[in-house]
């Protein structure tokens, strides 16, 4: 049923579909406005007991009826009393859980991020006055609400302001604000949290509303990420339940939410009604209802005195206040919906609406979010805001205010106090008078449970959506629980989607009722972002799918992907992993690569290596006190290699430096620890030796790298660098070479990481793919193969070269890694030098870094394998961990299996047979010398 | 998320810095010299107080820089930061 008044627009029709029915609707409507003037009261059911249930509010306290969006994306567990009605709306009632849609979202999602002076959460009467005032100061002003429309409480209100009708003000204060260029004002924004530093985050239902045609390209919502120097928090109330036999039953609504139906959305939730309160508002939506064509049967109230001024408006209505008198119990008819009331008086009414109103509950959500604390307010009959502790300010409903009047006039002021604690001069607004208000003149009672028998307390529901009743809050103080929190896990009471909005005070004074402690001692459990549930949709925005993370290339990319390269994610950068030919299998892509490195020439790009250039008078000291190994001896144009280490002694990276005059230098990092490396140099600089003269920079991308490798290496970089002496005297192991390389002007250094003949030429990004299709083209007559990481790793284990990361994880030590050889004795200290003397580093049954071949010469062994006594029972557990695998190829170098292990001990049990457990089956594995191949390493010259 | 003040940059988000734990723990000058206790008292052991603690922060998706910040470990409120190497300011 309709009425001619409210914020509908009934001049046009919106056609919607509830479980397959058609609806009407208007503009303004929610669904839940739809259902009700639709007349449909039972549309939901209890979760656990199946008891059927109907919409018991208008607002963002709806506990029982959550659809499931069907239109557009698709969206789980929306309420029907914030679901905005639209054209084609389609869904399904839920009784308990959504479901994620099956199909990809695949609605833009947004971000912003913003900065305010004054942040005003909330477009009510105090909000509204508030942000006016903010804004009248000059400072920036953002107001959000979680509305269509901005005016709270005041959208449903028959009170005037300013001698405007309620609607008319609100448009009044809209276009204000409007007019100010500082103010920005965005409805449909929810804040779902209040973080430190006045840092808030709000989601924005920017085409919620208009589902079926927005186009895709149009962000449905946005996430708002707010530092605000000043918060005012307006954020009104929340309208509170009581707890009395059948409570629960379709037909049975807050006071004030079935006011806002009748007045807001110009629809009656029922046709004869009982009002039963506990504070003087819940007698003024009596009124209201009455006033609205509702015919109102009896009106009870908990208290002996009510406010004169609402009774004399009763009665004019010829309506009397029953005090003294509660609800003890309500019958339902055959379909379930509420029939009759059953008073404490003995009186059976019938009715098919019960409006509730135990009284208000500030809407402390955020505050709480915020740090602040909530005190109980006897006076107030509710848990108000405490002292802020952030730059926050409270007004409104939130701190108990009730009265219109003062409403308005402390908005104003908490808006010019906001203004002025930003840094502006805010002027006094007068703030406007208010009409046609009903005083709240006797004090609200704080009323929570009516005295009923115990066979009953199964049927008095605490939380609605939880289905959870105060035969369960009775067992959970049975079994011996005080503390609200315990109880509130023990009987989910306020774990539903609404996060206790609706039931959480209520279970504390219900609590309080029985045990006969006070409000005020239980005290609330802790509120926790978010307000309310939002979609990891919004949170990922549009960093989705390939901008999730980046992606990093090298400039010989393309080159890579045209010849069939499958690719590894090395950290963020795509590295060609092997280079299969039509029909190869991994292994056999690996084997045929390690077979050109070991006996031809192969090519690898290593673009991605760190690459860090050291520049300064110190830089020699600098390296001396981060590596392991002495470099201020270094000469200029040769490289060394070295081990980095923590102050604790373990191994963090390993890489060679260049040094390519007096005072420069080039550091290579690994892969992946290029930017930590950087980090890791900067640390030392800046916090412990500033005096130092050093400057460091990434040339990572400026510099591209080809890694030219095997025993005829040498014959291809000579055809391409005929003006470079090659030979073994002229360019000898670890050197480092300027010449022209294909005529690019190229560094060229002569270290291996495979244990070969090996070159690196590094030349400026821009001329990196000219340089890669030279070298192929050179090494044609050698049948020069490129390879990927997966060769590289082979043909370095195959050495016993240990991978930072993978063969270590930050309890290795370099004499763990057997290579105490770079481990300086002369140097009197360098990081983590004085850790080696610690006894738990010295001893020398740590785990320690082995060569792993399977006994039968062909099993691979899994990396990550749990390397046990030979023949341990596994069934027998726990089964004695002797160490573990931490890298395993085939080596066709090798002609076996062959794995690199971290061994309690290893350096002293080679030859020593152990099983390799990996998902239950056990490989019997000889431990090994870490370097079975070319021991001597008389291969590097070719 | 905080808002922390970089001497270099100003005021800017916890997202952009990188944690540094506890400031004024300086390398030892003469390693060789710090009996074991010692030593594992530098790598190992940090105060963790209820109320002011003086720790490090790094800009790294600004300036790079490190700098110090004394921040409430239970209101979180940020009292001061400087640059390493100054003396602690004393806070309330």
């Amino acid at each position: 049923m309709r009425l001619d008044h409210g914020f509908v627009d009934r001049t046009r029709t919106l056609r919607i579909e509830v479980d397959g029915a058609e609806l009407a609707a208007h503009p303004g409507d929610t669904l839940g406005s739809a259902l009700v003037a639709a007349g449909r009261q039972v549309l939901s059911q209890g979760i656990y007991t199946g008891r059927p249930r109907g919409l018991v509010s208008a607002g963002s306290e709806e506990s029982n009826v959550f659809v499931q969006v069907l239109s557009g994306p698709g969206e789980p567990m929306v309420r029907a009393t914030e679901l905005e009605a639209y054209d084609g709306l389609r869904v399904r009632t839920l009784a308990g859980k959504g479901r994620l849609p099956d199909e990809p979202d695949e609605g833009r999602y947004d971000k912003t991020y913003t900065h305010t002076d004054v942040l005003v959460v909330g477009a009510g009467p105090a909000g509204l006055m508030a942000a006016w005032a903010a804004g009248t100061s000059g400072a920036r002003v953002l107001l959000l609400d979680d509305q269509p429309s901005l005016g709270g409480r005041l959208l449903a209100s028959r009170s005037t302001v300013d001698g405007l009708a309620a609607a008319e003000w609100i448009e009044s204060m809209r276009g204000r604000l409007a007019a100010m260029p500082e103010v920005r004002v965005r409805s449909r924004t929810t804040v779902v949290g209040y973080h430190d530093h006045n840092y808030l985050v709000a989601v924005e239902r920017r085409g919620g509303h208009l589902e079926e045609t927005a186009p895709l390209t149009f962000a449905r919502r946005r996430l708002w990420n707010i530092r605000a120097g000043q918060v005012v928090l307006a954020t009104g109330a929340h309208e509170r339940w009581i707890a009395f036999p059948d409570n629960d039953r379709p037909g049975i609504m807050l006071a004030a939410s079935s006011a806002t139906y009748a007045w807001r959305y110009g629809c009656l939730p029922g046709r004869r009604a009982v009002v039963f309160g506990a504070h003087d508002g819940a007698l003024a939506a009596a009124l209201d209802l009455a006033d609205a064509g509702v015919e109102v049967a009896a009106v009870l109230d908990v208290r002996d005195a009510v406010g004169p001024q609402v009774a004399a408006a009763l009665a004019a209505c010829g309506l009397e206040v029953q005090t003294g008198t509660a609800v003890r119990g309500t019958l339902a008819d055959g379909s379930g919906g509420l029939s009759a009331v059953v008073t404490t008086a003995g009186q059976v009414i019938e009715a098919d609406l019960l409006a509730v109103s135990g009284g208000w509950n500030p809407a402390v959500e955020l505050f709480s979010q915020s740090g602040g604390r909530t005190v109980w307010s006897q006076d107030l009959a509710g848990f108000v805001p405490d002292r802020p502790v952030q730059p926050t300010h409270c007004v409104g409903a939130l701190t108990g205010g009730v009265d219109l009047a003062d409403v308005v006039a402390t908005g104003a002021r908490t808006g010019a106090d906001a203004g002025r604690a930003a840094g502006f001069k805010a002027v006094e607004l007068v703030p406007p008078g208010v009409g046609n208000v009903l005083r709240a003149e006797a004090p609200p009672a704080a009323y929570f449970l009516v005295d009923s028998p115990a066979k009953d307390s199964a049927r008095v529901f605490v939380d609605l959506q939880r289905d959870a009743t105060l035969h369960d809050v009775r067992r959970a103080v049975g079994a011996g629980l005080s503390s609200i929190e315990h109880i509130k896990r023990y009987t989910t009471i306020g774990t539903a989607a609404d996060q206790g909005r609706a039931s959480g005070v209520l279970t504390v004074g219900v609590l309080a009722a029985i045990s006969g402690r006070s409000v005020a001692e239980i005290g609330t459990t802790t509120y926790r972002p978010p307000y309310t549930p939002i979609s990891f949709a919004v949170l990922a925005g549009r960093d989705r799918g390939r901008l999730a993370d980046p992606e990093r290339v090298t400039a010989i990319h393309d080159w890579h992907v045209e010849r069939g390269a499958v690719f590894e994610d090395v950290g963020q950068w795509k590295r060609p992993w092997f280079f299969p030919q039509p029909g190869e299998t991994m292994d056999e892509a690996v084997r045929r690569e390690c077979i050109a490195a070991r006996t031809g020439v192969a090519m690898m790009d290593a673009s991605t290596l760190g690459t860090i250039e050291l520049q300064g008078e110190d830089v020699g000291v600098l390296l001396d006190r981060l590596y392991t190994n002495l470099f201020s001896t270094l000469r200029v144009g040769h490289v060394r290699y070295g081990v980095m280490c923590g102050p604790d002694g373990m191994v963090l990276d390993d890489g060679t430096t260049a040094r390519l005059a007096e005072d420069r230098w080039l550091m290579s990092t690994t892969t992946g620890n290029a930017a930590k490396i950087l980090e890791w140099l900067e640390e030392w600089l800046q916090t412990e030796w500033p005096s130092l003269d050093v400057r460091i920079t990434s040339v990572t991308d400026q510099w591209s790298t080809v890694a030219l490798v095997g025993p005829r290496s040498r014959e291809v970089l000579a055809g391409l660098a005929p003006e470079l002496d090659c030979t073994v005297d002229g360019f000898p192991f670890m050197t480092i070479r300027h010449a022209g390389v294909a005529g690019i002007p190229a560094r060229i250094m002569r270290v291996s990481f495979s244990g070969e003949l090996a070159y690196e030429i590094n030349v400026a990004s821009w001329y990196a793919m000219a340089l890669w299709q030279a070298v192929c083209e050179a090494g044609q007559p050698f049948e020069i193969t490129p390879y990927g990481t997966e060769t590289m790793h082979v043909l370095r284990a195959e050495k016993g070269f240990p991978i930072v990361g993978q063969d270590t994880d930050g309890t290795v030590t370099p004499q763990d890694l057997g290579m105490s050889w770079i481990v300086s004795k002369k140097k009197p200290d360098f990081v983590g030098k004085r850790s080696f003397a610690r006894a738990d580093t010295a001893r020398s049954d740590r785990r320690q870094l082995v060569g792993v071949v399977p006994v039968d010469g062909r099993s691979r062994v899994a990396e990550g394998a749990q390397l046990v006594a030979h023949s341990s029972v596994l069934t027998q557990t726990p089964v004695p961990m002797h160490g573990h695998v931490t890298s395993s190829y085939d080596s066709v170098a090798l002609g076996t299996p062959f794995a690199l292990a971290l061994l309690d001990s290893g350096s002293s049990r080679h030859g020593e047979v152990l099983d390799a457990v990996d998902d239950g089956l056990a490989v019997a594995v000889r431990i090994v010398s870490p370097v079975p191949y070319d021991p001597e390493g008389e291969r590097r010259d070719g | 998320m905080l808002s922390i003040p970089c001497p270099w940059c100003g005021p800017r988000d916890e997202t952009e810095f990188s944690y540094g734990g506890q400031a004024h723990v300086a390398y030892p000058g003469e390693p060789s010299t710090v009996d074991d206790s010692g030593w594992a008292a530098y790598l190992f052991f940090r105060e963790n107080p209820r109320g002011w603690f003086a720790e490090r922060w790094m800009h790294r998706a600004g300036c790079q820089r490190w700098c110090n910040v004394v921040r409430h470990t239970v209101t979180y409120e940020i009292a001061a930061s400087y640059q390493p190497g100054a003396p602690r300011p004393d806070v309330a």
